[in-house]
């Protein structure tokens, strides 16, 4: 009983992890159709900018989370201006593929300046545990899920009641529409990337303290957080974060009671639970089946 | 490349093959043995990705399979490497299909995503299971030998065994790309709907494609495991088939023999010209040429500027200009160029 | 009368396919002008290329100052509003959210209330979800969304296209109010001569991506060939 809610806790921290990443992935998805290959990279690359600041320039941990977060945020804008959006007319192969190319360049970037080498990263939270009824609670684990938790939670109230957050919702579900309102519709997309931005290097610094620091780090995360977003049908947030914290329960308590499963399968498991829940429920668990007229 | 021009084409690509070897050192042989394995690889690759319109990131997984299955094979069970290659295609084509079959469901930059697992999850499989794989350590195949009676440099005796292979399977990739199951792939690439209308099965297509892709990719891999002797986890990284993606990007997707020029340029971007243009650049701005992940850094930068320049790769600035030299009689002289190029 | 909306000289293509040929046309202040004509004779075209949603050439002048190549957003701030064919609500979101984004543009709290005067069933329907809504109540809510911009000019892209007579009656009735009380200009585009000519004041015919007649409502009423090729006696 103990262990299966310790593997819960754990599992609901690696869960939010993915639900970070799978939100920003659905994020740029829904309000462009094109899925960011390099999410997971920008994720790493500027989780190692948070530790250059922690270990190379004296910030303590939440200044520099949040630095790091505004740094996300003006990069992925700046990303979306500068290579999306010129290929804004061309096919979706050419601009997955221009996501492929920043996923390489940002990875070999990240090795070149930084070495390959593995590096700790610190966590802010005490490694120590609660106890409660004979139950370990790591503060690690209930920390890193009240802080992702946290920022989903202030975007999800951006794009509720701001105005902002409605012209991009608004923009997303049809963007021609919205221009003919006077929505510039462009940059809310260049938003929309530097909210994912963000949101990656929550997911990134989250991760970090428990895998280690290295570029490439986060290339297990973005699968793990494409199939949370999947599995909670590509167009919904909601559908993403509870994928992802659903996914992280699933692998844990897998890997926990069925001992076949090592760690080292678990991204085959993960591959192969996305599968089959495709081939029973095409749209993802939570999706809907979009009709389209042609 | 029109129909009757190709066989002329194909004898000059022969000649070419076969004359090599005399002009050039045994290294430079053993090197231009790996572009006969990456045009292999490519080929199957584009007719996944250029012609069925599906991208895939996972193909240098089913490198690794077929090179898996020929170590396991000769090592363990003393095949003969040469015969291990069809093997390793067939294993590689089934496990392809049985990747295929579901996972075809998905729309395009999904299907892509989803590849990506593919070789990561290969790396998990491969350490799961040491006792058939060998784990961490990989396994080593005996060194490369000239065999049939025939007593040459171990260099050339692989060049000569790869581009046999490779003269092989790329007129039949030809054959499959002309035929009617050939159309049916682009078709799928150009309006799954209207395919779908036309009583095409795009799920069955795509995962033949799939199939089809992978066989071809076994068989690289196969060659590659007898090219370099040993197979570990980490002989195929994800690096690995972002580096064919390159490859078919920068040779033109949708072209088959724009192949030969992704081909070559996977093989000595690593090596030669990469490293070369960092030099370039460090005249411009020292950097450390030498540092890990220069080398990915170059790869991603030449691709975003095919990307940009010239989308249809080389295989489409040939065709631009070959149209702008024969457009000369025609009113306006613009080419109707579409941008892919057709065989 | 100065002219708010002026187009000289325009033309347009999609791809190689020319669809206007040098149209021009005038759109006065507080003015209710139709664009009449058959399937595929450019009138949804004309209206694409004053809101700059296809490309053309030629001007285009809104109370004097030309747009230079403006895309929708620039268009729609220089105070045309364009209801395009299908009316092109959210329909994800609620008819609030509809309203809210139709005063996007606007500086400050949008008053929402004299926007309801015109449209008072859209109180009670606030959170129901547009794409509920039937096909008159989508288009009541595209005009209502297309009033609170406060815009000089709307541009109405067939707005009877599936709708019942009644209904398409009630759009026009309130087109009118909104012209009569607000001053608001409109020009109309529409396959349904006989209402838009009763409601408009002069009008257009395309054929074939050019004008072929223009005058008031009347003249074109009383036109022989007009008669029988757009009102069918």
């Amino acid at each position: 009983m103990q262990t299966f809610f310790q593997t819960l806790f754990t599992g609901l921290s690696d869960g939010a992890i993915y639900g970070s990443l799978a939100l920003a992935l659905v994020l740029i998805y829904k309000a462009t159709e094109v899925i960011n290959f390099a999410q997971g990279e920008m994720a790493m690359f500027t989780t190692y900018i948070a530790w250059s600041l922690i270990t190379h320039h004296g910030f303590s941990f939440w200044p520099a989370f949040f630095a790091t977060l505004a740094i996300a945020f003006v990069g992925g804008v700046a990303l979306q201006r500068t290579i999306v959006r010129p290929l804004e007319r061309a096919s979706v192969l050419t601009v997955v593929m221009a996501t492929i190319a920043l996923l390489v360049i940002l990875n070999g970037l990240a090795a070149w300046i930084w070495s390959p080498q593995l590096q700790f990263f610190p966590s802010p939270f005490p490694t120590s545990s609660w106890v409660v009824g004979g139950v370990h609670i790591s503060k690690q684990d209930v920390g890193t899920f009240g802080v992702v938790m946290a920022c989903v939670l202030v975007l999800w109230l951006f794009f509720r009641f701001t105005k902002l957050g409605l012209a991009m919702r608004a923009g997303a579900l049809n963007p021609d529409a919205a221009r003919l309102l006077g929505v510039r519709t462009s940059w809310l997309l260049a938003l929309g990337w530097g909210f994912a931005a963000a949101l990656g290097a929550v997911s990134g610094m989250m991760v970090a303290p428990t895998v280690f620091l290295t570029p490439n780090m986060m290339q297990a995360v973005l699968i793990y957080a494409f199939a949370a977003a999947v599995l909670g049908g590509l167009e919904s947030p909601v559908g993403a974060v509870a994928g992802g914290l659903g996914l992280g329960v699933m692998l844990n308590m897998l890997g926990q009671y069925v001992h076949p499963v090592t760690s080292e399968l678990r991204l085959p498991v993960a591959l192969a639970i996305l599968l089959v829940v495709l081939l029973v429920k095409p749209a993802g668990l939570f999706g809907r089946v979009v009709v389209r007229r042609v | 490349m029109r129909g009757r021009a190709a066989p002329l084409w194909f004898a000059l690509l022969v000649v070419l093959v076969v004359v090599a070897p005399f002009l050039t050192s045994n290294y430079r042989s053993y090197q231009l043995g790996f572009v006969a394995v990456y045009l292999i690889a490519l080929c199957g690759l584009d007719l996944l990705t250029g012609f069925t319109g599906q991208i895939s990131l996972g193909h240098g997984a089913f490198m690794g399979i077929g090179a898996y299955t020929t170590t396991i094979l000769v090592v363990d069970h003393g095949w003969r490497d040469l015969w291990t290659i069809p093997v390793a295609g067939v294993v590689a084509g089934v496990i392809g299909i049985a990747f295929g079959l579901p996972a075809t469901r998905f729309a395009g930059p999904y299907l892509a995503l989803a590849t990506f697992a593919i070789p990561l999850s290969l790396i998990g499989i491969l350490k799961r299971f040491p006792h058939f794989t060998g784990g961490n350590i990989g396994k080593n195949l005996p060194q490369l030998h000239s065999e049939f009676g025939w007593s040459t440099n171990p260099s050339i005796w692989f060049y000569t065994v790869t581009w046999v292979v490779a003269l092989v399977m790329f007129p039949l990739a030809f054959l499959i790309a002309r035929g009617r199951f050939g159309r049916s792939l682009r078709a799928v690439r150009d309006s799954e709907i209207a395919a779908t209308a036309n009583g095409i099965s795009t799920a069955l297509v795509k995962t033949a494609a799939f199939g089809v892709s992978a066989f071809y990719c076994g068989v690289a891999g196969a060659l590659y495991a007898i090219g370099i002797t040993y197979v570990n986890p980490d002989t195929f990284p994800i690096d690995l088939s972002i580096l064919l993606i390159v490859g078919i990007v920068v040779g033109g997707a949708g072209s088959l023999y724009g192949m030969v020029f992704g081909a070559l340029f996977v093989e000595f971007i690593r090596i030669s010209w990469g490293p070369a243009l960092l030099d370039l650049f460090s005249k411009v701005h020292h950097v450390n040429t030498h540092a890990p992940g220069s080398g990915l850094v170059v790869y991603g930068v030449v691709l975003l500027v095919v990307l940009y320049a010239a989308p249809a790769g080389v295989a489409g600035l040939v065709g631009l200009a070959r149209s702008r030299f024969t457009a000369v009689g025609r009113p306006g002289g613009a080419p109707s160029q579409s941008a892919r190029t057709p065989i | 009368m100065a002219a708010l909306l002026e187009l000289d000289d325009v033309s347009a293509r999609y791809g190689q396919v020319a669809a206007l040929h040098g149209i021009s046309l005038t759109v006065g202040e507080g003015e209710i002008v139709a664009l009449l004509g058959a399937n595929g004779a450019g009138k949804t075209t004309t209206l694409r290329a004053v809101s700059g949603t296809v490309r053309r050439s030629g001007d285009v002048v809104v109370g004097g100052r030309r747009l230079h190549r403006a895309g929708p957003e620039a268009v729609a701030r220089a105070g045309i509003a364009h209801v395009p064919e299908g009316r092109g609500i959210f329909a994800e979101l609620t008819v609030w959210e509809n309203l809210r984004m139709g005063a996007y543009m606007r500086r400050g709290r949008p008053d929402f209330r004299q926007a309801l005067e015109y449209f008072p069933w859209l109180e009670s329907r606030r959170h129901q979800q547009a794409g509920t809504l039937s096909g008159g109540e989508q288009q009541m809510l595209a005009l209502a969304r297309a009033f609170l911009a406060r815009p000089r000019l709307l541009m109405l892209d067939e707005p009877s296209l599936g709708l019942a007579p009644l209904v398409t009656r009630e759009v026009f009735r309130v087109v009118g109010e909104l012209n009569q009380k607000e001053g608001l200009a409109v020009l109309v585009v529409e396959q349904n001569a006989a209402i838009a000519l009763a409601a408009a004041r002069r009008a257009y015919v395309l054929e074939t991506g050019a004008v072929a007649l223009s005058g008031t409502a009347d003249e074109l009423r009383a036109n022989d060939a007009v008669r029988t090729a757009y009102l069918g006696y």
